[in-house]
């Protein structure tokens, strides 16, 4: 029964977000900050969680071809594919769902706590709309995050697999373009926009309706990061289905 | 002036507040007090319009709230300045970008003159000088300042204050409720507070209302309240000792 009054509460939140706006100098000035906070502050932390995975993709196909029959190439294909279509969206918005999103729950939520959102409902601001949209809008641009970490995860591939002498560089290069569907890489940033609004809205909600103090906020942000990723694997497989199957 | 009739409020069945009547005079400040738990900061949010009472009416110098439309309950939101416990500055922000903000939100000025009216705040409450501070790194008197310039940057008729010396020492709290009183009656000022502090009742005590139980129990200014033979107000006045003692010694006759 909770639930089903979550779920509503959740819908009305989205549409209070889209309700009367802020002021648009402030508005944009929030963007640019947001954008620099969510999307920015986790480059470094894909970038390096991408080459890395990239490789030991590589390298556990590697190991795993002993059949002589099966060409080197699979190497290249197989990492491909399970970092265009897996681990990048998927895997790193579960990382994501952990860094930003309980950012997002935190700090909304420390917000909640110290009367800050009362403060701009006093003067009249539609604290929904300061708060969230800016968030919504600077994820848009998560897509690039997901694509620097598809580039690097592949050129981690590349480097653990060519420099550790598994492949040569002709058939790894021969095997990354074996096969090649362009409707794959439409199928992975359908899903990352999908999931890129997931993780600016589910920590949000959890943030602006947290009652009790500061302990509660630590709550509310693990409590987040169940449900973001619970939400962002349910609808993965979803996609999956309706998109490839 | 702010005016309410016959105020009810409930939740899920429990009635917090059971018809209050009262009068908050403008250009004095207007305490309301009373035990923790008996519907101060209940009775403070529907004048705000974040609770909506189920009956009763409160008029803004003569029109009553209810009858505004959301662009002029939104209006009337630009003449409120409202203090906070805990301060409630934006924590991200700069003290000037905190004082700031409402001008920012609702005026057309161009930031020239928002950081002059700013400056001349801050110098109104002793703070010049700690313009980029960020809230974190001041006094939790200094934060109480700025949010009492933050409430009145924007020049409001109404001025709220919950609980504004709530966690701070007594001669900070003194200098806070002082500060309040100055600034109502230099700019004319509706001003509600909302305290349990007895120093505060004695300090800037000029208009008080008793709130037991969800009803008004006895109103007066603060010579009254020590003079009243009234049971529930002298039980609420002298439940402190140190209270007892000063009566004690007057009656006496010291
Ligand atoms: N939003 C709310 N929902 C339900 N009950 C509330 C709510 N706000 C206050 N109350 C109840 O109203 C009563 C008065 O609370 P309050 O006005 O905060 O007291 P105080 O005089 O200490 O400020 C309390 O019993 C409190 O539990
Ligand atoms: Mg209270």
């Amino acid at each position: 029964m909770s639930y089903v009054h979550s779920i509503g509460e959740y819908f009305l939140m989205i549409k209070g977000v889209f309700g009367r706006m802020t002021k648009r100098s402030v508005l944009k000035e929030l963007i640019f900050k947001e954008i620099d906070e969510l999307i920015i502050g986790s480059l470094g932390i894909v970038a390096f969680i991408s080459f890395f995975i990239g490789g030991v993709v590589a390298i556990q196909t590697a190991l795993n071809l002993n059949n002589p029959l099966i060409p080197k190439t699979l190497i290249a294909f197989a990492a491909r594919q399970s970092i265009i279509l897996e681990f990048a969206p998927t895997f790193i918005s579960i990382i994501m769902a952990g860094k930003v999103g309980s950012f997002i729950t935190s700090s909304i939520g420390s917000m909640r706590v110290t009367e800050q959102i009362d403060a701009l409902e006093v003067m009249g601001i539609n604290s929904l709309n300061y708060l969230i949209f800016p968030k919504i809008i600077a994820m848009l641009t998560y897509p690039f995050v997901i694509a620097i970490s598809m580039f690097l995860g592949i050129i981690g591939a590349y480097a653990a697999a060519v420099f550790g002498g598994f492949v040569g560089n002709d058939l790894f290069l021969t095997g990354l373009q074996d096969g090649f569907e362009g409707f794959h890489i439409v199928y992975a940033f359908i899903k990352t926009f999908i999931f890129a609004m997931i993780l600016a809205t589910i920590p949000a909600y959890h943030g602006y309706y947290m009652k009790g103090g500061a302990l509660e906020v630590g709550h509310a942000s693990t409590t987040a990061f169940v449900w973001t990723s619970v939400v962002l694997i349910i609808t993965n497989y979803i996609v999956t289905q309706l998109l490839l199957s | 002036m702010i005016e309410i009739k016959n105020l009810h409020k409930g939740f899920g069945g429990e009635e917090i507040l059971k018809g209050i009547d009262y009068v908050f005079e403008t250009g004095k400040t207007n305490l309301v007090i009373g035990q923790s738990g008996s519907g101060k900061s209940v009775l403070l949010k529907c004048m705000l319009g974040l609770f909506k009472p189920e009956e009763g009416t409160i008029e803004y110098d003569g029109t009553a709230y209810s009858s505004f439309t959301d662009e002029e309950q939104r209006e009337l939101r630009k003449e409120v300045g409202m203090l906070f416990q805990g301060g409630a500055l934006f924590d991200s922000m700069t003290v000037e970008e905190n004082v700031m903000f409402p001008l920012r939100m609702f005026t057309k000025q161009r930031k020239r003159e928002l950081k002059t009216r700013v400056a001349e705040v801050l110098k109104r409450v002793n703070l010049d000088g700690n313009e980029n501070k960020y809230p974190a790194e001041i006094s939790g008197g200094m934060q109480k300042r700025v949010a009492i310039a933050r409430a009145i940057v924007n020049k409001p008729k109404y001025l709220f204050c919950d609980e504004p010396n709530s966690g701070l020492d007594p001669t900070t709290a003194t200098i806070i409720d002082k500060l309040i009183q100055e600034l109502t009656r230099e700019n004319n000022i509706t001003t509600v507070i909302i305290t349990h502090d007895m120093n505060s009742v004695l300090e800037i005590g000029e208009n008080i209302a008793f709130l037991k139980d969800g009803v008004l129990a006895w109103k007066g200014d603060k010579s009254q309240i020590f003079k009243t033979e009234d049971k529930t107000v002298t039980d609420f006045v002298y439940s402190s000792d140190l209270f007892k003692k000063v009566r004690d010694a007057q009656l006496k006759g010291y």
